[in-house]
Formats: structure tokens, C-alpha cells, sequence
């Protein structure tokens, strides 16, 4: 089972009808798993309880960059190498990737309310996950723009190109710039710094939360090719019906054999 | 290169012409600035303050409005076409159009700002600063904002589909052009350190501008 035999829309819809379950499963499992030990988790000598708004906003602010991570390589797909089901891939993304980089910039809101005395702050990090945001909402907007997919996915991919310009700005703004935001904690040169009381639950929950992320896009990627055939199964019985009135008055007959859009 | 020069000249005379639009921005920007004391209120030393930014936002937006020209009209007459299938290459002629419309419609906006900086109550220094940072700053509106142009012309949508594509991808240079301005005004930073970054990023989007915008051309005309 290579790359190129998921390009048959039946056979990756055959694929994922068997693994989604089980998917599911495990991440459900997983979450609570992630949920559970991070309440038991201490509370910290200096944050208090606050700290645990950190098992769901590390999540997703990594999974706010990872989303467009896969994006960008759907894109290539796309461009480079024609792959069938790229823009349905890069499609189905975004609106998670939104999804969770709202959920990264609320959480984070709330946890600066008590820890820095403000929901908001123009601070570097908090900026450029914004910025993420916008162009997430962009990309969507593209996509609702134009009728054709394949002509709304070539553009898109080119926009998810340009866009991933801004995922190494985000990523290393808390080291270049010195902000309020702290710098990287737990994948860093030299270990981590997080206690592992604390690294345990994260861990498990960023597991979780991306295990989540591969069954919502998978979801949505059966959804999106489910959508296009229906879309296009109606436009074969609007022409049906267009035609056969128009065999009916007596014009054009020729016609009435071959539907334009059958494909 | 003779005919990228041919390329930019063309471009240029017909921007300039009757019904050509370059100087519309030009208008705009002026208008908008002159919007700005209505909102805050005809206090001068405020409006000292806020004009580095006031100018900067007229200038991002008299830019953006402009942008939907860059492939449009060649879109229309077919000369799109023409250039897309030329011998020269796609990426040379975009980055030669992008010029082209910074020449007509960015120039002038810059050339504008001493004017505007008097309505604003901004001394010598600040807008020279101002002029500064939009002459570093605005290639790389243009050049980024390439790419969208070049996305709603294959999708034959312009307009506010554009400006919500582009406007995200220019806040860096936003940033940067307030801060390099504020620095030489009064900030405790020195104007060299946001200034370079800015002419970084014009450098930066005057390489990725063309190559994207003809990406998305040759992908997306058909």
C-alpha cells in the first residue's frame, strides 16, 4: 500500500471506513487518559492551578503550526505532483487548523489573564499565531470563493506555500525577540525543563490531540470526496433533465445520449 | 532585457494614461489621511504622534487599492496571454510588472508623504523618517501583494477577495515601517535596527513575489 494506490478515491474511502474506528478508539482513549492525569497532576508552587490550562494550550498551538505543516505538503502534492486527493487533503485542513489556533489564542488568553493581568498583548508570539489565524480564515475564504476545485486548489496551494513563510517565524519568535511569551520548554537543546510531572500529561495530550487531528481530517477528507460525487452525480440529473425537455420540444435531440459533466 | 524594458514601459505609460488609475492612489491616500483628523479629533501634538501610523496605513491601503490593476487589465485585452507564452521568462516579466506598478503608483505615494507629514504636524526629521521607511517599505507591498493579484486574476475574483489575502502577509512590513518611523521620532531603539529589517523584507518578497505570482499564473490561466 504505497502513496500512489490512495490516489483511487474508492480505495482510500475503503481504507478509512476500516481504520477510522479504531482511530477514534484509541484517541478517545488517550484523551482521557491525557484529561485524567492532567488534573491529578500537582498544581505549581507558583502558578497554582492555572499551570493546567497548559495540557490544552500546548496541544494547540503545536497542532496550529502542524496543521499547516500538512497543508503545505497537500500543496506540493497538489503543484507538483498532480496527487488526486492533495486539495481534498489541504482542503478538509484548514477549518481544522483554524479550529485549533482560535482554541490556542483563547486558552492562551485566558491563562495570560491571571499569570500576566492581560487577556491580550501585542507580544511577538501572540502575533504571529494571530497572523496564522487570519490567513487560516483567508485560505477558507479562497476555497468558498471559487466553484471549481481544481482551480480553487492550484491557488489555494500557492497561498499555503506563501503562508508557511510565517511557521518558522512563529516558532522561533520567543527566542529572536525577547517577549513576554516564554521561550521554548520542552523540546529544547539540552532536555527539557518542564518537571516530569507536568511532561507526562503534555505529552500524552499532545499524542492525543494530534491522534484527533488525523481522525477529524480523515473525517473530513471521506466528507469532502462524498460532497464532490453528490455534487457531481446532481449535475448529470440537472443535465438529464435539461435535455430530455429539450428532446421533448423537439430540439437538439443529438445531444440528449451524451451528458456534458457525466465526468 | 530589452524586452523587459519595453515591458516596464509600456506598463508604466499605461498607467499614467486617461484611464490608466495609477494616481487614484495617490487621491486615496491623500483622502484617507485627511479622514484621520475627523476621527481623533484636530489635536495636533496627538496627531504628531499618531502620523507615522496614519501615514503608514494610508500608504498600505492607497497600495492595496491599486493592486487589482497589476494583471487585471491585461487579463482582459489577452496580453496576459501573450506574456505567459513569451520566451521570456514568467518569473522576469511578473517582477518586471511589479516594478512597473511600484514606478507609477508607489513613487507617487511617497512623493506625496512631505505633504501629508504638514497636515499631520510632523517636523522635518519625522517625515523624512516616514519617507524613509514607505521607500524601503512599500516594494515589498507591491511585491507581495503581487501574489494575490496574480491568485485573483486565475480565479477571476478581485476586490475584497485581494485585500484579505494580502493584507495578512503585509503586517511585517506594517510593523517594521511604524517601528523604523517611531525610532528616528522618539523611540529609545536607533532607526537602524527595524529599518534593516524592513529592507530585508522587501529584498525577501522581491525574490518570493515573482516566483509565487507566476507559480500561481501558469498554474492557474487557462
Amino acid at each position: 500500500m504505497t502513496l500512489t494506490d490512495l490516489a483511487n478515491p474508492t480505495k482510500f474511502l475503503a481504507l478509512t471506513a476500516r481504520i477510522l474506528p479504531w482511530l477514534a478508539g484509541v484517541t478517545a482513549v488517550l484523551l482521557a487518559i491525557g484529561l485524567y492525569q492532567s488534573a491529578m497532576a500537582p498544581d505549581d508552587y507558583q502558578q497554582g492551578a492555572t499551570v493546567k490550562i497548559m495540557f490544552i494550550h500546548v496541544p494547540n498551538a503545536w497542532l496550529s503550526m502542524f496543521v499547516w505543516g500538512v497543508m503545505s505538503v497537500a500543496a506540493l502534492g497538489t503543484l507538483v505532483w498532480r496527487h488526486p486527493l492533495a486539495d481534498v487533503a489541504a482542503k478538509a485542513a484548514a477549518p481544522i487548523g483554524a479550529a485549533f489556533t482560535f482554541l490556542a489564542l483563547v486558552t492562551g488568553s485566558l491563562w495570560g489573564r491571571p499569570m500576566w493581568g492581560t487577556y491580550w498583548e501585542w507580544d511577538a508570539r501572540l502575533t504571529s499565531v494571530l497572523i496564522l489565524f487570519l490567513m487560516y480564515l483567508g485560505l477558507m475564504a479562497l476555497w468558498r470563493a471559487v466553484e471549481d476545485p481544481s482551480r480553487a486548489a492550484r491557488a489555494a496551494a500557492v497561498l499555503t506555500l506563501v503562508g508557511a513563510i510565517n511557521i518558522p517565524i512563529i516558532k522561533f519568535s520567543v527566542d529572536w525577540w525577547n517577549t513576554l511569551h516564554q521561550p521554548a520548554s520542552v523540546l529544547r537543546v539540552g532536555g527539557s525543563t518542564l518537571d516530569k510531572a507536568f511532561l507526562w500529561p503534555l505529552l500524552v495530550m499532545a499524542i492525543a490531540f494530534s491522534l484527533l487531528f488525523i481522525t477529524l481530517h480523515l473525517a473530513a477528507m471521506r466528507n469532502e470526496i462524498l460532497r464532490r460525487r453528490v455534487r457531481s452525480l446532481q449535475m448529470m440529473q440537472a443535465n438529464r433533465i435539461a435535455f430530455s425537455s429539450e428532446v421533448g420540444t423537439g430540439s437538439r435531440e443529438e445531444n440528449a445520449s451524451k451528458p456534458i459533466g457525466a465526468a | 532585457m530589452s524586452a523587459l524594458a519595453a515591458l516596464i514601459r509600456r506598463d508604466i505609460r499605461i498607467a499614467l494614461r486617461v484611464g490608466g488609475g495609477a494616481l487614484i492612489g495617490v487621491l486615496f491616500f491623500l483622502t484617507v489621511t485627511v479622514l484621520m483628523p475627523f476621527a481623533v479629533g484636530p489635536d495636533l501634538a496627538l496627531l504628531s504622534r499618531l502620523g507615522p501610523a496614519i501615514l503608514w496605513l494610508g500608504a498600505l491601503l492607497a497600495s492595496l487599492l491599486t493592486l487589482d490593476r497589476l494583471f487585471t487589465a491585461d487579463h482582459e485585452d489577452g496580453s496576459l496571454d501573450l506574456i505567459v507564452m513569451s520566451r521570456t521568462p514568467l518569473e522576469l516579466a511578473c517582477a518586471a510588472k511589479a516594478l512597473a506598478h511600484w514606478i507609477a503608483a508607489g513613487l507617487p505615494l511617497i512623493i506625496a508623504t512631505p505633504v501629508l507629514g504638514l497636515l499631520l504636524n510632523l517636523d522635518g526629521t519625522a517625515t523624512l523618517a516616514v519617507a524613509a521607511t514607505l521607500l524601503a517599505g512599500t516594494p515589498a507591498l507591491t511585491f507581495t501583494g503581487m501574489i494575490g493579484a496574480a491568485l485573483a486574476v486565475t480565479l477571476h475574483r478581485g476586490g475584497l477577495l485581494l485585500a484579505v489575502l494580502v493584507l495578512p502577509l503585509s503586517i511585517p512590513v506594517l510593523i517594521f515601517g511604524v517601528a523604523a518611523s517611531q525610532a528616528a521620532i522618539s523611540g529609545p531603539l536607533p532607526f537602524g535596527t527595524p529599518f534593516s529589517i524592513l529592507c530585508a523584507l522587501s529584498l525577501a518578497s522581491l525574490v518570493i513575489g515573482p516566483f509565487a505570482a507566476a507559480a500561481s499564473l501558469r498554474h492557474g490561466l487557462d
